[in-house]
């Protein structure tokens, strides 16, 4: 149990300093890098709860896929003026303020209701040998419980493909 | 030491998901607020992921929900870096207050 703890918590720390470091640094590239960080703890997360096959998604998905869409558009776009110019929009003071209400807001209602989550707590068990994988459930589920919206994520790709293909051509 | 519970995965995508909210609202720069949206889809993913841990370890409804939540991120990011360069090539800026065409 200690040493799930202390993973815990080092993930959860590189989840959240990248996720900072994300949103206050200057260069776009230096943001992308820590998202990167932040992603990969996400994905030790997904790990530490049993979530194998998430755990590979996320990381050849996320780490491997969407970060570099993002390193190609920041090399495609020039960011060199953007770099120079003020970071902070004029309203951040007020949307610090926002979202601290709501901070304490939601801290105040996972301190006290933290009995609830406990209804849950004792489905606690440990795989029987000789059942299905994750993989293998999740794919069950997938192709059983939820095809038609497995069906319909796949026309939203095609849609997505096309209309980003469309709108990055120099002449339509 | 507390054993870590379904209590500390909220708490953590909580907060991920305020760090998202304040890159949103904050930055200027149209990538890193493409980048802070991807931090909140990753917050909800933790979230979805830890219940379905807490229903059991044979539970997997959660864990297929934050795939499609991943293939909606993908799907968004696309089409949002697409518009990125098409906005770039007209108005030559990134920064998301220099938009303001439909602003009176």
């Amino acid at each position: 149990m200690l040493i799930d703890t202390v993973f815990f918590y080092f993930f959860a720390l590189m989840t959240l300093a990248g996720g900072v470091l994300t949103i206050t640094r200057r260069s776009a590239v230096h943001s992308a890098i820590s998202l990167v960080v932040s992603l990969l703890g996400v994905a030790g997360l997904y790990l530490m709860q049993k979530a194998e096959f998430l755990f590979a998604v996320q990381i050849i998905l996320y780490v491997g896929g969407i970060m570099v869409l993002f390193l190609f558009v920041i090399m495609l776009v020039n960011l060199d003026e953007a770099a120079k110019a003020r970071q902070f929009n004029g309203q951040w003071l007020i949307a610090l303020a926002a979202v601290a209400a709501v901070g304490a807001v939601g801290g105040w209602f996972l301190y006290h209701g933290r009995g609830a989550f406990r209804i849950a707590e004792p489905a606690y068990r440990a795989i029987a040998p000789g059942t299905a994988g994750n993989t293998e459930r999740v794919a069950d589920s997938l192709f059983q419980d939820y095809l038609l919206p497995f069906e319909i994520v796949s026309v939203l790709l095609l849609v997505a493909v096309v209309g980003s293909v469309i709108m990055a051509k120099k002449r339509i | 030491m507390h054993p870590i519970t379904t209590v500390h995965y909220m708490a953590l995508s909580a907060a991920l998901l305020l760090i998202g909210t304040v890159g949103v609202l904050t930055r200027r720069n149209i990538v890193v607020v493409l980048m802070s949206i991807e931090l909140i889809l990753n917050a909800v993913n933790i979230n979805l992921v830890a219940f379905s841990h807490a229903f059991g370890a044979d539970h997997v409804h959660g864990q297929v929900f934050a795939i499609f939540v991943i293939a909606d991120a993908v799907a968004e990011t696309a089409v949002a870096l697409g518009i990125l360069i098409a906005l770039f090539r007209n108005k030559e800026t990134v920064l998301a207050d220099e938009i303001d065409l439909l602003k009176w």
